[in-house]
């Protein structure tokens, strides 16, 4: 039963299956996402308050950001986000081969950002520009800070990529086994809305990262 | 009373299974009341390594100089202190001990929303705990940083720190995940009829406490996580000498810490309500004032966390708004504590174990906030802060407060968990010991903060002698207090005298089912067509 | 409450698509006002941008639009705090 003591129809057809309440696993899911979104906040506030206090520097940091590589990240991302959404509704039609291949789709747009980033971060490596290295340590300390937050944010934003990419093979799988169908698919629901909190931060760190000059 | 369970005796949930056997019936049982009953233990257990290393420093305060211990040992002393009882005893406390084992029964449901993740929650909880007492062990010994971990002294210092921010990330999600299991509990699985307004108080409370635990605590988690990548990779994220600033951990720190201590204090403020009406045989005087009230409190709780921060060099206006905000949050507080007086005022009042813990409550609580007041007043703060009259004062709110609210909800639900009754006569009497050792232990800070002590010292001016000596007996009389206490309640499994389902005559769902209660609480789901303090109806 | 009390709510897929354009333009949008000199305007249109690409996600992408009232007010009460806190944050960097 839920809230309006009325039953779903898919509780109809599973009367015993009362302890299924997918609302219930929505607002859970959500309430996650609340803790997601204040633990990048933290971060936020940390980059907004050193930005203010280092401006030049930010900005000279910025300044060595490939932009395309980033942009190119951005529409992958939001690709993913759409593939995602679709698949639910692929799910409801009915479509279960067309809802697994738009959840590797995103998957598959997963690992492309996480190589971009790869090559990315490596290239900096090289050029010495990470904690530590020569040509960090030699960069001014507002710039210092700029990467440190660079890495620190996009690092962070890369592990939930990768952590929402695994969910979405596991909803894949459970699509292929059946156990979300048309009528049951609340882990799925659930999963993209996590993929999409990953695309929402990075909405956010694009702008704020590369393109501040 | 609704009148929805039979007089057949029923299975207690201690002796359902599960399917498992000996300890794993305890360790991987999702039931809420197991759960609760497991954080009860563990909590109770680090309690006690507190107020044993708390017990330590009050002997070398005893006198000035030293001695037995050095300066570091000290600081290591009251920074492991202060994360145990902060950590593992009051923020976790009352909501994981009685906020799992009752609040299902309170609404009316089998159990909270996410039973597995209630579990992992209590794991996460030992997980996190051990790793923060494994830095008794390991290397350099506990962090000497004090419990909140400033920077850059956290950064650079040799002692375990990256363990005990380690422990304190993972208690967090501990934390978090509690809060969202109780939201959605809350949210979905009231009984039918159980409207918002028909819920009882305690409900109400650690509804509030959740969005706290659940919105404040990823801060102090990034935070955490922040000096663990100092410490580890040297990048002077609060380095000044690399752009960054110290003071921005002290805001990040207490964007959570502040919260925090609400999460300490609305659920205890929860249980008064329960234990004041009971005991007044009385409707709570102003019910909607006091839940509206617990979220006023979580509300405004989040925005006045620059009152600790008021002579690290803010910002003028910084500190005046921080100030506002605190007398603000203040105000909502003292709505509660004069609608239980008007609650009392007038009832059927019995003087029992849990109301004494109320009472007690209340009168410390008092003094507690009352401090508080003073500290958040900037002119008077400049003279106190990092004084030992914020040690009293939040020993205070927290012990006598929080504290105090812990021990009335052992007495209030211990026949309803355990089906068993304790001594009256000597639970009454440990109250007294505990009551008067208490005052002892803390009142004389007050003074000697005023006359300038600094906290966090373990050495003093000779001219604040006599009230340290006098605290550290009053820590003696606090302790065997507490054993009292202790003993008493466990003396009772082995006498074994039986509890009527309603000792107290009290009338919200739990006092209608069985003692101990049965594997799922209700042998129908009850329809609600109440309000849980109908006292006046019953005559 | 949410219309999936009966018959859950299915978000077409055209209406994906155009979610999808729509974003993928805002995002042309946002580079593109980089290389722009807004002097000290850009930050704050950088991120009025980025708000609008979010509300565009959480109302369809993330079904707020069809879900509970309950969960988008939620989430308004999150982004409000959240403002607080730098809020009065930048009150004391700011203001030294």
């Amino acid at each position: 039963m839920n809230k309006n003591n009325t039953i779903t129809e898919a509780q109809a057809v599973h009367p015993f299956d009362e302890h299924r309440d997918d609302e219930a696993s929505k607002l859970g899911m959500w309430l996650f996402l609340f803790t997601e979104l204040i633990l990048f906040g933290g971060l936020f506030l940390v980059y907004s308050i050193y930005r203010m206090m280092n401006p030049e520097a930010f900005a000279a940091g910025s300044l060595h950001l490939d932009v395309s590589i980033g942009a190119i990240n951005t529409i992958v991302l939001i690709s993913s986000s759409a593939t995602v959404a679709l698949s639910i509704t692929a799910i409801q039609l009915k479509r279960k081969r067309l809802t697994i291949n738009l959840l590797l789709f995103t998957i598959f747009a997963a690992f492309i950002f996480m190589v971009n980033k790869y090559f990315e971060w490596g290239h900096k490596f090289e050029l010495g520009l990470f904690p530590g290295g020569d040509a960090f340590n030699a960069l001014a300390g507002g710039e210092k800070l700029f990467y440190v937050l660079y890495y620190f944010m996009t690092g962070l934003h890369g592990l939930h990529v990768i952590i929402g990419a695994a969910l979405i093979g596991w909803v894949a799988w459970e699509v292929k086994v059946g156990k979300q169908t048309h009528d049951n698919f609340a882990f799925l629901e659930n999963a993209g809305l996590y993929w999409h909190l990953v695309d929402l931060i990075w909405i956010f760190l694009f702008p704020l990262m590369y393109l501040i000059s | 009373m609704q009148e929805n369970i039979s007089n057949t005796p029923h299975k207690s949930f201690f002796e359902e299974s599960g399917g498992k056997r000996g300890i794993f019936k305890w360790i991987f049982s999702t039931d809420h009341k197991r759960i609760g009953l497991l954080y009860m233990y563990s909590i109770i257990s680090f309690f006690i390594v507190g107020v044993i290393l708390g017990l330590l420093m009050r002997l070398e305060l005893m006198e000035p100089g030293q001695q037995f211990m050095k300066p570091a040992t000290y600081n290591s002393l009251f920074t492991l202190h202060g994360v145990i009882m902060i950590f593992l005893f009051i923020i976790p406390g009352i909501p994981a001990v009685f906020g799992n084992i009752m609040l299902p029964i309170l609404i009316g449901a089998k159990d909270v929303a996410f039973p597995k993740v209630n579990l992992l929650s209590w794991w996460l909880y030992v997980i996190g705990a051990l790793f923060a007492l494994s830095t008794l062990v390991f290397g350099n010994g506990p962090a000497d940083t004090g419990w909140t971990f400033y920077a850059p002294y956290s950064v650079n210092t040799e002692t375990n720190v990256s363990l005990s921010v380690l422990a304190a990330f993972i208690l967090g999600f501990s934390s978090i995940l509690t809060g969202l299991n109780f939201i959605v509990t809350i949210h979905r699985m009231r009984a039918p009829g159980m409207t918002w307004f028909k819920m009882p108080l305690f409900s109400w409370s650690l509804y509030a406490t959740a969005w706290i635990q659940l919105l404040a605590t990823p801060v102090i988690g990034i935070t955490l996580l922040m000096i663990f990548a100092e410490r580890l990779l040297g990048v002077g994220l609060f380095d000044p000498s690399l752009g960054g600033d110290p003071i921005l951990y002290q805001h990040m720190f207490w964007i959570y810490s502040h919260p925090a201590v609400y999460v300490m204090v609305l659920p205890a403020m929860g249980v008064i309500s329960e234990v004041i009406s009971t005991f007044s045989q009385r409707k709570i005087y102003g019910y909607k004032a006091i839940a509206y009230s617990s979220l006023a409190i979580a509300f405004i709780g989040y925005f006045v966390w620059g009152h600790h921060m008021f002579t690290s060099g803010m910002s003028g206006p910084a500190r005046v708004i921080f100030s506002i905000l605190t007398f603000l949050v203040a105000i909502p507080s003292a709505v509660k504590v004069f609608n239980w007086l008007a609650t009392l005022y007038g009832g059927s009042i019995s003087v029992k174990a849990p109301l004494l813990y109320a009472l007690g409550f209340i009168f410390l609580f008092m003094i507690g906030g009352l401090t508080g007041l003073i500290l958040g007043a900037l002119a008077t703060d400049v003279h106190l802060h990092d004084t030992v009259f914020v040690v009293g004062h939040f020993h205070y709110v927290m012990f006598g407060g929080t504290g105090f609210a812990f021990m009335a909800a052992m007495h209030y639900w211990f026949p309803k968990i355990y089906g068993i009754q304790y001594n009256m006569k000597r639970a009454n009497l440990s109250f007294w010991v505990l009551f008067i050792g208490f005052n002892i232990l803390y009142f004389p800070m007050m003074v000697v903060g005023v006359m300038g002590m600094p906290r966090r010292y373990f050495d003093y001016l000779p001219e604040f002698h006599i009230p340290n000596l006098i605290s550290t007996i009053g820590s003696w009389i606090l302790a065997i207090g507490l054993i009292m206490m202790i003993a008493n309640l466990v003396s009772a499994f082995r006498k074994r005298e039986k509890a009527t389902i309603n000792p107290w005559d009290g009338l919200t769902l739990e006092w209608q089912i069985s003692s101990p209660p049965s594997l799922e609480n209700f042998d129908e789901i009850p329809t609600i067509t109440k309000g849980p303090y109908e006292y006046h109806e019953q005559k | 409450m949410s219309k999936e009390s009966h018959t859950p709510h299915i978000v077409h897929f055209n209406t994906q698509i155009k979610v999808l354009i729509a974003l993928l333009a805002l995002t042309w949008l946002t580079v593109t006002i980089a290389y722009l000199d807004f002097g000290n305007l850009t930050v704050f249109i950088a991120l009025l941008v980025a708000v609008i690409k979010s509300t565009i996600v959480l109302t369809y992408f993330m079904h707020l639009k069809f879900d509970s009232k309950i969960l988008t007010a939620f989430l308004i009460l999150v982004v409000v705090i959240f403002g607080v806190f730098i809020g009065l944050t930048f009150f004391d960097y700011a203001l030294r």
